[in-house]
């Protein structure tokens, strides 16, 4: 009996802390460039909205979760265009696009609160999958493997690989960059595509997943939480997949904490905690000495080329 | 082939304009196989801007360049590089966080494994005796070693052509002289060098011909072994160079500025601790500072200014009056005024108006503020003033201090407080990147404060700035100050010395990085 409802509480963790694992790697690889895209929460929304839809269109999970992908890619080029293209102010831009995604998903999810999709059928045999302790292992969504997969890749990509080595050198001095001859804009663009379809994937694990359904502001905060872990884990992808896995535990406490009846504290300070964690972690990190040398150095600066 | 083919490079009326700037107008010149070339002239004079057209960086809007006698078209720095130019930059273009290894990587085109890019890295090194550690991230190196980063990331690919853009401005006496060695060395194996400087006796020194450029335009050819750095300076200003005046007996009146014992800890990853930095300015004399950068200047300056503030009262007197631990304000009012080696940012808020700007610093010793209020009339009154007295060209007192080019805006910075007649003056780099014209005016309004018996600190990096001007001389090193020495009998070899420090000797260099890695 405890140790079903240890591992049960042990995969809840794991469900709500994929979703900002995966939207937290898009950032860092964007903000490893040199770009500070606020917009990951309204990305979430559009990838959340659009994947919900079409899986309900479709029948098609698995069609839901590219549509996502695309979407939150074009959200992430509207960003691009203003502020890699035009140059606009890099923090007002991605506040904008958290209002218009949160705005646009209202308007096109209007017609599906309430309804429910298919979800993905386990990629595992049921032997494994609904076993009562292998499920831990194997339980998950194909989402949440991807998620694990991508945080390896991503590490791979900006340590040993020559287009990871340029964009982190893009991220660090611009105009060393494009002195040596490299397309800084270009890598941006890159970098925030793949940013937009990391949060669009991460967006549509809420409404394909987690709950699955679709409300209005379905994803609740949590695109804020994942832009506050990339600086929590340094821009490293490793600690990236620790401090997603701590929020998620600190998330499932106060579900299970409700569900068991706890109520030394009221259930309001309880819902706050993954929030009130992230403003700790950040006071925290803001104390450390070092922590400035760790953010790229041209995060959010605008980069102008000369001709 | 034609007869141009004699050249490694040729350049036929290249033309570019910016938007009110006419950069470079139909320059024309051509350089040797093995030829050290110079290109001489003012800032603005637009000599960044050709080579960044030879360096595929920019595109000329006319003319044409032609390498080794065929007419290419440079399109980018890959295309430059691939056609065997090198370029270093004055501003490196080097990655502070990131290991030496990986900025060549960067700079190299092939896909190479970094194995096999250590190797010839190694070679490189052996090849033209350069000491560097591959492994070593680049914000724990001095200056020089940075520079070296760059000079193998263009080695390496075998060019034939080397542009280095000011690549001494920030190098010891002892660090020209090896980077002096090296160039021959290239030069000897044939390959021409494009180098860019203002240094007079250092062309006359390296350069076999040189190529003179004033307001874009060529405006001669000289050999530089047969020209006076005198007569060189003129081609360049075109004019006759204005002669500091200087009397040789000057007199000094009583100790007036006194720093006894200052110690303050250094900020940061990067800060430099000041150690015990003793040293007495009397009236009327001017107290140079010499040193590399990175030494401990910019922690002294904002603990002579107030900006950081002593834990002793006693550390830091003006006439007697102890201001250690007073902040900028106060000691502006004891009349204590400082200049910072950053124009935009920290000696003036680019944004502002040159007027508002004047508030900033002068509104106490110059009445602009009453009961909180400031007296517009008397900030543009003063600013207008400051703009005439020191020919800032300017719009007027309404124009931002971002507009103006930064020879101008620290012509304005300068005069702002030397019309305040401080009592003493604490300047950081004041000629730094500015023209000779205005360098020249700046040094003179120095010495003028000087001989109205002011005390003045003088931070620079600048050798020949502290001989020229200086009475009495002291070098900086890792936070501490050396013994002071009277200009009249210094010698450069033992302040070269004395500057280099650790910096100078390679093995010292590596322990001492090494100290700051681990920590």
């Amino acid at each position: 009996m405890n140790e079903t409802i240890f591992i049960s509480i042990l995969m809840t963790v794991v469900g709500a802390s994929t979703p900002i694992l995966l939207a937290a790697l898009g950032e860092l690889v964007v903000e490893k460039s040199g770009v500070l895209n606020l917009g990951v929460e309204g990305m979430m929304l559009i990838g959340a909205v659009t994947g919900f839809a079409v899986t309900s269109v479709s029948g098609s999970p698995l069609l839901g979760v590219l549509a996502a992908m695309i979407a939150g890619t074009l959200a992430a080029m509207i960003f691009g265009y203003l502020t890699l293209s035009l140059t606009a102010n890099q923090v007002a831009t991605g506040l904008a696009l958290t209002i218009f995604g949160i705005g646009l998903s209202s308007l096109v999810g209007e017609g599906y609160v309430g309804k429910t999709v298919d979800i993905f059928d386990s990629i595992f045999p049921a032997a494994l999958a609904e076993h009562s302790f292998l499920r831990v292992l194997f339980g998950y969504s194909p989402v949440v493997y991807f998620s694990i997969f991508m945080t390896v890749a991503v590490a791979w990509f900006l340590k040993s690989t020559r287009p990871g080595l340029i964009l982190r050198a893009v991220g660090e001095s611009d105009s060393s960059a494009h002195s040596i001859g490299y397309s800084v804009i270009g890598v941006r663009y890159a970098a925030v595509a793949f940013g937009g379809a990391m949060a669009g994937i991460a967006g549509c694990y809420y409404s394909l997943v987690l709950t699955p359904m679709w409300a209005e502001q379905l994803t609740a905060g949590r695109g804020w939480i994942a832009l506050a872990l990339v600086v929590f884990a340094a821009w490293r992808p490793g600690r990236l997949l620790l401090g997603a896995y701590l929020f998620g535990a600190v998330m499932t406490f106060e579900l299970h904490a409700k569900a068991a009846g706890f109520s030394l504290v009221a259930p309001e300070f309880l819902a706050a905690m993954p929030y009130l964690a992230t403003i700790l972690v950040l006071a925290l990190i803001s104390l450390r000495k070092s922590s400035g040398s760790q953010a790229p150095a041209s995060l959010a600066k605008p980069f102008k080329p000369s001709t | 082939m034609s007869k141009s083919s004699k050249y490694r490079l040729e350049l036929q009326g290249v033309t570019k304009q910016f938007p009110g700037v006419l950069a470079n107008d139909q320059v024309s010149f051509a350089v040797q196989p093995g030829e050290i070339h110079a290109l001489l002239g003012e800032n603005g004079a637009g000599k960044s801007t050709l080579v960044k057209m030879i360096y595929g960086v920019m595109q000329p809007d006319a003319g044409s360049i032609v390498w080794n006698g065929e007419k290419v078209h440079v399109a980018n720095p890959k295309a430059a590089r691939k056609m065997g130019i090198g370029m270093v930059f004055q501003h490196f273009s080097l990655f502070e966080a990131m290991t030496v290894l990986e900025n060549i990587a960067l700079g190299m085109d092939g896909g190479m494994s970094q194995s096999e890019l250590e190797t010839k890295i190694r070679q490189v090194l052996q090849h033209y005796d350069l000491t560097l550690d591959p492994h070593r991230v680049v914000s724990t190196l001095s200056v020089g070693e940075r520079q070296r980063i760059e000079i193998v990331r263009a080695l390496l690919l075998e060019p034939e052509l080397l542009i280095m853009d000011e690549p001494t401005s920030v190098l010891t006496p002892q660090e020209v002289a090896q980077l002096f060695d090296t160039l021959r060395k290239l030069s000897a194996r044939g390959c021409s060098i494009l180098y860019i400087s203002h240094k007079l006796h250092e062309i006359k020194e390296l350069c076999d011909g040189a190529t003179i450029l004033r307001g874009g335009q060529v405006v001669g050819e000289c050999n530089p072994r047969q020209e006076t750095s005198t007569s060189m300076a003129e081609m360049m200003i075109g004019g006759n160079l204005k002669q500091i005046e200087k009397g040789d007996s000057r007199e000094f009146g009583d100790a007036k500025f006194v720093v006894d014992g200052l110690s303050v800890e250094g900020e940061g990853d990067f800060g430099v601790t000041l150690n015990d930095i003793s040293f007495t300015v009397r009236a009327g004399e001017i107290f140079g500072i010499a040193g590399v950068a990175g030494n401990g200047q910019n922690e002294l300056l904002l603990a002579l200014g107030g900006e950081v503030r002593a834990s002793v009262a006693d550390t830091i007197k003006l006439d007697g009056k102890p201001l250690g631990t007073l902040g900028t304000s106060l000691r502006r009012y004891f009349g204590l005024c400082a200049v910072p080696e950053e124009r935009n940012g920290h000696g003036a808020v680019p944004d502002f108006s040159l007027s508002d700007n004047a508030v900033l610093t002068a509104r106490n010793r110059q009445d602009m503020v009453r009961w909180g209020i400031i007296n517009a009339k008397t900030a543009t009154g003063y600013a207008s003033s400051v703009i005439e007295e020191f020919s800032v060209k300017a719009t007027g007192p309404s124009a931002t201090a971002g507009s103006l080019s930064g020879g101008n805006l620290q012509k304005f910075i300068m005069g702002r407080e030397i019309m305040q007649v401080p009592e003493v003056l604490i300047v950081s780099q004041p000629t730094w990147g500015v023209d000779a014209g205005a360098a020249a005016a700046i040094h003179q309004a120095l010495v003028d404060l000087a001989d109205n018996g002011s005390a003045i600190v003088l931070i620079s990096q600048d050798l020949d700035e502290l001989l020229a001007i200086a009475d009495e001389l002291a070098v900086i090193n890792e936070g501490s100050l050396s013994k002071t020495m009277s200009v009249a009998d210094a010698s450069i070899d033992e302040i070269g010395l004395l500057m280099g420090g650790v910096h100078g000797d390679p093995v010292a260099t590596e322990k001492q990085t090494e100290k700051r890695h681990v920590a």
